[in-house]
């Protein structure tokens, strides 16, 4: 699908996408030379369509994650049907999955801080949820500087809070999000993970619902 | 009538990166299944013919004469390779690189839509909007195939089976998917029914460009268990017709035999069980088939 803007003959460019949360999609695009901005606006079965190709409008902000498309849009996926890199087979069926690390507050083992919220309502699918605004620079211009924080390899440790969080995730998809977390953190230098860091983690790479 | 550039006269992207992030699949998928030497899939069009027993038992026949078999369930909606090899219930390792299959029989790495199910009865269902359904499902069980050849840890193996659904819209789908033309097993009876159906595969197979290929014919006789003698399950031969219709040679002629379903379905493939039986030796003499043109094969003591 292209977009041409007649009066410039030139080809209008993606610029933005929102998804607002009821299932349609909108997706700016502009005309390079005039500036003109048109959206193109599509209704969930049409949003639906384009994911199940298991592609975005603009592009991916995070890589895509091993079946990340069944993960995230099958109905009455297995809990325990992934387990941890590492973790013990007959484990994973009895037990509930290892927490990350933990600095302070409750020891890493804490039920409380690990039992899923038997009252959470089903999760929506990730990460098609949302997705921030972009625009693109001109052609030919050179990405901006890195600036910040510098990534370091090492281990990233999650705060007590972070960890309940994130075993309210369905065990679905619990792994594949805690390696984006993980990933998001490592390229900025983060060590600990707390729910502020997944809320801006969220906010950035547009993963709300996780 | 005002005049503008039509598409293919726009050569300019638009950058939504969309043919990006497709080519981006197909090159995970194909860099993925670079370590299989042969990917054979086992397809018919024909429904109940034993399409799935089959792969099974030649997947766990391959794996105990000691090569690296692994086995895809592309039948989403009616899955039963993960029972067959016995890996219900089984976790898949969560990797980085890609979802470890699970591991059933004497050594088959398996992927299934049985791992991934909640319950027995659960049927396949995808999240998205009510209605007209049937207007992206397709789309998203082509999305999930591409994701169980693409994102399973494969590794390197001798064969990778592919148990394809009835419908032959279902072999096209997996045709475009793989990045080469496999091997094709199709499964036949000698039942009427099934050779006209067959034979609409086998065109589609060719048409495709599929150049390996043989025909199993699956319930071909009656093993009586008083006599053991073969008496014929169906009228007519329509297997052997078929082959001579389309040039297709049988590779195996296997017997009907309660307790190869009987056992399969319970996780014990049944050539496993009675390799040297009636329906042992005619799995022997498919594998041998199915071996006898993999490039580089040699012989496993």
């Amino acid at each position: 699908m292209k977009f041409l803007c007649i009066d410039c003959d030139e080809v209008m460019v993606f610029a933005e996408r929102r998804i607002p949360g009821d299932g349609t999609m909108a997706a700016v695009f502009a005309c390079g030379a005039c500036g003109r901005e048109m959206a193109m606006l599509t209704n969930p079965m049409e949003t639906q369509l384009v994911s199940s190709l298991g592609v975005k409008v603009g592009g991916r902000e995070v890589p895509a994650q091993p079946m990340e498309g069944v993960r995230t849009s099958l109905k009455e996926g297995r809990e325990d049907a992934f387990r941890e890199e590492g973790e013990d087979t007959k484990e994973a069926k009895r037990s509930p999955p290892p927490a990350p690390p933990v600095v302070g507050g409750k020891p890493t083992g804490d039920p409380a801080a690990r039992r899923p919220e038997p009252s959470s309502p089903p999760r929506p699918a990730f990460p098609k949820e949302d997705a921030p605004p972009r625009t693109p620079a001109p052609k030919g211009t050179p990405p901006p500087p890195k600036s910040g924080p510098v990534p370091h390899p090492g281990p990233v440790e999650w705060s007590p809070e972070a960890v309940e969080r994130l075993h309210r995730v369905p065990g679905f998809v619990r792994g594949m999000v805690k390696r984006i977390y993980i990933d998001y953190a490592r390229e900025r230098g983060i060590r600990t993970i707390t729910p502020q860091v997944m809320d801006t983690a969220r906010r950035e790479l547009g993963l709300e619902g996780m | 009538m005002r005049k503008f550039r039509t598409y293919h006269e726009v050569d300019h992207s638009t950058e939504s990166e969309l043919l990006e992030q497709v080519l981006e699949q197909r090159r995970r998928l194909a860099s993925r299944l670079s370590g299989v030497k042969e990917i054979v899939a086992v397809a018919s069009g024909k429904g109940g013919v034993g399409k799935s027993a089959v792969t099974a038992n030649l997947a766990a026949l391959l794996a105990s004469r000691g090569r690296r078999v692994g086995a895809v369930d592309a039948d989403l909606n009616g899955p039963s390779l993960g029972r067959m090899l016995g890996v219900l219930r089984h976790s898949l390792e969560d990797r980085g690189d890609g979802v470890a299959p699970a591991t059933g029989g004497p050594g088959v790495a398996v992927i299934s839509m049985e791992l991934l199910q909640a319950g027995d009865d659960t049927p396949l269902r995808w999240r998205g909007p009510g209605g007209d359904t049937f207007i992206w499902q397709s789309t998203m069980e082509s999305m999930a195939l591409r994701e169980f050849l693409g994102d399973v840890a494969w590794g390197e193996l001798d064969y990778l089976f592919i148990d394809v659904p009835p419908g032959t819209d279902k072999i096209t789908r997996l045709l475009e998917l793989l990045p080469a033309p496999p091997t094709a097993l199709v499964v036949t009876t000698p039942s009427e029914a099934s050779r006209s159906v067959v034979a609409r595969s086998i065109r589609l197979l060719r048409e495709a460009g599929v150049e390996r290929m043989g025909l199993v014919a699956n319930m071909s006789g009656y093993l009586c268990p008083g006599c053991e003698e073969l008496h014929p399950l169906f009228h007519g031969d329509g297997a052997r017709e078929l082959a001579r219709a389309t040039g297709v040679p049988i590779w195996a002629e296997i017997p009907f035999d309660p307790s190869l379903a009987a056992e399969t379905d319970g996780g014990r493939p049944r050539v496993l069980g009675d390799p040297h039986g009636l329906v042992g030796r005619a799995f022997a003499g498919l594998a041998d088939e199915v071996a006898g043109g993999a490039p580089g094969e040699e012989e496993v003591p």
